[in-house]
């Protein structure tokens, strides 16, 4: 197996484990037929030698939705509307921003972008702001001014197609605003003709990487200065590189480590990270998904838009508080019983919320169950059935979000009926109705993987209130995890805290976070061996994470011949969905 | 060739149709014809544009309750089939078709409508690099008017569409009838039937405008390997037609007759709870209907909601999905009576796009008879999954194309060739269709008139 991953790595015990981790990641069940045995999975050593990753291909990437928005609104100011919708952003490898490698622009979703590209223009040259945003006035308001229109076309193209314009791309633009404003004579109709081009223009919609060799390191290839910039803002900022790194691009002090160095360090200290992290765990947490979250009213009465816009802010809050302000350890996520709520949120989860209109701090008592995000509504409620929980539901979000494993979908011809049967006088639980389906042997084997950790969210409804009792009957939240026991939901927020996967995960996920791709095997051996032992030696903090791979030469290295990692386990996992159509 | 297609009577009977249009374009005298059966002829005098319809729904029907219990011309129709019956002498049934897999393991709810409308079923693991039907169609039918085709849903989310150009441009769906109203009869919208005509001079600005990016693209294309190339081209593609959109809005539009602007549209709340979805759909119906009658497109796809059907009732918690697994069957029944429920819904639903097609009136007949719409699910049986005897069924005739009134059942045959049909009939050049088993150049050549 891997024979790459053997000639370039020091095998050590830790590495062993991670080596049997990984097998794990991909599909489990394959735990064992991968060679790994429990006693080397527990088996844990110290430091392995860093061996950079040869790199992967470049990668074409639509904006997001959440990017588009953020591009536009860093460039032109908070309060210009777009004015249209976006085509979904598909989700692949567990993230939008490695599906945004994946899509091109359909003729209707084009047609969204003409109108945002003209809304958004016609806004940015219109009377209330072009003063401040053109930054030049026409000699006569009524015909072309060829030399105020290039100068904003060459500058605001600069930050949206994030590099400078080739003279034929500029020349072009001033052509249309040129032709415009003689169309309708006036000199910011044509602009606004000019700027509407750029905006529909695929070097603005995507972003596409371009390498070249590098000189440093003969035969192998790097991304070019400017492809480097918009890599390193998009991950940090989740917004297209501001003036300072553009300038920084231009004049190669991206191509060296310490020049490298001094970008990463001014763009974490921004207060713009917290933007990009609150980026990268609304697209983790695929939070994009309330957009779709249909609770049933009449059950529900609690539940309503505002609810769920606050459940998933809830979240994002505490993440971001913790892991920014509070450069907290990130495992300590799913243990925290500090967050933050809004009186609705209170409501919900039967707790007192002085502020009537707004959020503030709260922290749930020591004998609460309300602990670590995994209890947050936007957690259970976002994996629930619309009127109803479920567990396996949950469970395989943790596995699959959490612990970056596949779990295999239902096989066909299965019976669901006693699941389903919430009046069966013998089953009033969920835990019995699916210990009863489950005792199915072609069922029992993926449940075990899902339910005892969906279980133990019981204690939550669909929408993330706690209860004791279902149908009258108390409800058992005990399980295990992978070998460790846990009595409630709390306990399981210290199970997951504890796992060897979560900290992997979110390496190999921030990883492809920032280059939109899964990690080809060399980039992947260097995450699960370096950087998550560096991780660990960095106590777990965030930020520390997004320096380290924002200033690694892998970050940057280009090999478009690079296999990817996960490309074959994936294509043999059974019920592989493409996940724009679900 | 079907009875419209022959060339005018000049001194066919004119039915009072199109009064006080006044047109400075060259066109004959005599601006709107009925041949000599009744059918209305556009003002050229060519016949009025086929038009294709794809509807699709999740979780399939019930078996043994959708399928008519006679084969053929006048066959008996199906209980499930009954909110159709008013239809049933211009639709024809397919059973028994199949969706074959060679191989590859099968994706719930997926695998069967790829089979059906692609033609193919991707492996595991990999994206569906083909166009759908409605793509091909419209490659051929929809060229010339402002929309290459329109797609909705009524489930409240634009991932709900089966209709593709290729692995990277899922066509999106509309969930808003308001936006789709904005769309196709907003300011840009130019009344076929208006006397004067004057290009908007913003929309020529507007094209020169995506021409010159247009011509970016080779630059572009240089940098880039080859699977973002190809996405790169499906952007191009797109904006040649967007190009195009504009180019056929500059133009002074061919009058049709039926064409009338419909009414302002008002909001209506998007979800899944399913009274929610069918009133979406029912407000989607009437402006697809004005969208053909107007000749904004002549293609459009509906999918009801997404393909495993997550829609419920109010109140209850458990969706026509969950129920189609979870239910048992009703042993005097014989089949799952509350899941069952949603099947006659959705078919309703069917029947309402079928009436606001047939509410249009164009000569003696209807905007019904020159539109072709099909529609399919994606499982011949949702409780476990089945890819064989998929429902399909089609509505309409496409102007005379598809003989109609027709139980067609087939024994096992690939799904692929009721699509290869459809293209067939409507002029699609194409001899066989669908990959490896579904490969079939077999046209269902009962149904072709």
């Amino acid at each position: 197996m891997r024979e790459a991953f053997d000639n370039n790595v020091k095998i050590t015990p830790r590495l062993r484990k991670l080596r049997c981790f990984s097998a794990l990641s991909v599909v489990i069940g394959a735990v064992f037929a991968a060679g790994c045995t429990p006693t080397e999975m527990a088996a844990s050593s110290g430091a392995v030698e860093e061996v950079s990753g040869a790199g992967g291909p470049p990668v074409m990437r639509r904006l997001t939705e959440s990017q588009y928005e953020q591009v536009v609104q860093d460039i032109f100011g908070p309060t210009v509307e777009l004015g249209g919708r976006f085509e979904p952003d598909p989700r692949e490898g567990g993230l939008l921003a490695v599906g945004a490698g994946k899509v091109s622009v359909t003729t209707s979703g084009l047609q969204q972008y003409d109108i945002m590209a003209r809304s958004v223009a016609a806004q940015v040259t219109g009377e209330g702001r072009r003063d401040t945003l053109v930054g030049c006035a026409p000699v006569n308001l009524e015909s072309r001014d060829e030399a105020c229109a290039r100068q904003f076309l060459k500058k605001v193209g600069r930050l949206l197609y994030r590099r400078p314009l080739t003279d034929a791309e500029l020349d072009a633009r001033v052509e249309n605003a040129n032709v415009a404003t003689d169309k309708f004579g006036n000199f910011y109709e044509g602009l606004e003709m000019g700027l509407a081009g750029m905006l529909v223009a695929p070097q603005f919609i995507f972003r596409q990487e371009t390498s070249e060799p590098d000189p440093q390191s003969p035969g192998s290839l790097r991304l070019d200065a400017f492809s480097k910039a918009s890599r390193l803002s998009f991950f940090l900022w989740n917004s297209a590189p501001d003036d300072q790194l553009l300038a920084a691009a231009a004049n190669g002090e991206l191509h060296d480590s310490r020049g490298i160095a001094r970008q990463v360090e001014r763009m974490v200290a921004s207060p713009r990270l917290k933007i990009g992290v609150r980026a990268f765990f609304s697209d983790l947490l695929e939070f994009d998904k309330f957009d779709e979250l249909s609770k049933d009213a009449e059950i529900f009465p609690k539940f309503n838009f505002i609810a769920a816009e606050d459940a998933k802010e809830q979240t994002l809050r505490t993440a971001v508080d913790h892991l920014v302000t509070h450069n907290g350890d990130y495992r300590d996520l799913f243990t925290t019983r500090k967050t933050y709520l809004t009186r609705l949120l209170g409501a919900l989860y039967r707790v007192p919320v002085v502020t009537p209109d707004g959020w503030e701090p709260y922290e749930f008592s020591e004998d609460s169950q309300q602990a670590g995000i995994l209890t947050h509504a936007s957690f259970v409620a976002l994996h629930s059935h619309p009127g109803r929980t479920s567990p396996t539901l949950r469970g395989k979000a943790l596995r699959e979000i959490l612990l970056c494993q596949k779990v295999p979908d239902p096989p066909g011809n299965v019976d669901f009926n006693i699941v389903q049967d919430a009046s069966n006088p013998d089953f009033k639980t969920v835990r019995q109705r699916l210990d009863a389906h489950a005792g199915e042997p072609m069922c029992v084997g993926c449940h075990k993987i899902t339910d005892p950790i969906g279980l133990a969210l019981e204690s939550f409804d669909t929408i993330g209130g706690f209860r004791t009792t279902e149908n009258g009957t108390p409800i058992n939240t005990s399980g295990e995890l992978d070998g460790v026991a846990f009595a409630d939901a709390s306990e399981l927020g210290q199970a997951v805290h504890d796992h060897p996967g979560v900290s992997s995960c979110l390496v190999n996920r921030v990883f492809s976070y920032g280059v939109g791709r899964t990690p080809t095997k060399s980039e992947k051996d260097w995450l699960d061996t370096f950087v998550e032992n560096v991780f660990a030696k960095d106590g777990y903090k965030f930020p520390q994470l997004l320096r380290r791979i924002a200033m690694s030469d892998t970050f940057f290295r280009i090999s478009p011949t690079e296999a990817d990692a996960e490309a074959p386990a994936m294509a043999s996992a059974q019920n592989f969905k493409s996940e724009s159509e679900q | 060739m079907s009875a419209i297609m022959r060339a005018a009577n000049r001194r066919t009977v004119l039915r009072g149709i199109m009064s006080g249009a006044a047109l400075s374009v060259g066109l004959p005298y005599l601006d709107i014809f009925l041949n000599s059966n009744g059918t209305a002829l556009a003002a050229t005098g060519a016949p009025l544009p086929t038009c294709f319809g794809s509807w699709f729904w999740g979780c399939g029907l019930t078996p043994g309750l959708w399928e008519p219990k006679t084969i053929g011309a006048n066959y008996e129709m199906s209980p499930e089939l009954k909110p159709l019956s008013a239809f049933k002498s211009q639709m024809n049934v397919y059973s028994g078709m199949k969706v074959f897999l060679d191989g590859k393991p099968p994706t719930p709810h997926q695998t069967g409508h790829q089979g059906a409308l692609l033609g193919h079923v991707p492996k595991a693991g990999t994206r569906p690099d083909y166009p759908s039907l409605d793509v091909l169609v419209s490659n051929t039918i929809g060229t010339k008017t402002r929309f290459r085709s329109i797609e909705v849903t009524g489930g409240g989310s634009p991932n709900q569409s089966v209709s593709r150009r290729s692995g990277s441009a899922l066509n999106p769906s509309e969930v808003s009838p308001v936006a789709l109203y904005t769309r196709l009869f907003g300011p840009d919208f130019k009344d076929p039937n208006a006397a004067e005509f004057v290009p908007d001079p913003k929309v020529m600005v507007r094209k020169s405008v995506l021409s010159s990016v247009s011509d970016e693209r080779a630059a572009l294309m240089k940098e880039l390997g080859s699977a973002d190339r190809e996405r790169l081209d499906e952007y191009f593609t797109s904006l040649r037609q967007l190009e195009h959109q504009l180019a056929v809005e500059l133009e002074k539009p061919a009058p049709m007759e039926a064409c009338t602007k419909p009414g302002a549209v008002e909001e209506s709340a998007p979800g899944l709870e399913i009274d929610a979805v069918v009133k979406n759909l029912k407000l989607f119906s009437g402006l697809l209907a004005h969208a053909l009658a107007c000749n904004q497109t002549r293609v459009f796809n509906v999918s009801f909601a997404d393909a495993t059907s997550s829609v419920r009732r109010g109140g209850e918690t458990a969706t026509h999905h969950i129920l189609t697994h979870e239910e048992a069957l009703n042993e005097d029944m014989g089949y799952q009576p509350r899941a069952q429920w949603f099947n006659e819904v959705i078919m309703a639903s069917l029947a309402d796009q079928a009436s606001a097609l047939a509410s249009v009136r164009e000569g003696d007949g209807s905007l019904l008879d020159r539109t072709l719409v099909l529609a399919s699910s994606e499982t011949g049986f949702a409780k476990v999954h089945s890819l064989e005897n998929i429902p399909m069924i089609t509505i309409g005739s496409g102007g005379g194309r598809v003989k109609t009134g027709l139980h067609i059942q087939a024994k096992g045959d690939p799904v692929t060739r009721v699509g290869l049909t459809l293209q067939q009939v409507l002029d699609v050049p194409v001899s066989s269709w669908g990959t490896e088993s579904m490969e079939t150049s077999k046209t269902l050549s009962e149904a072709v008139a």
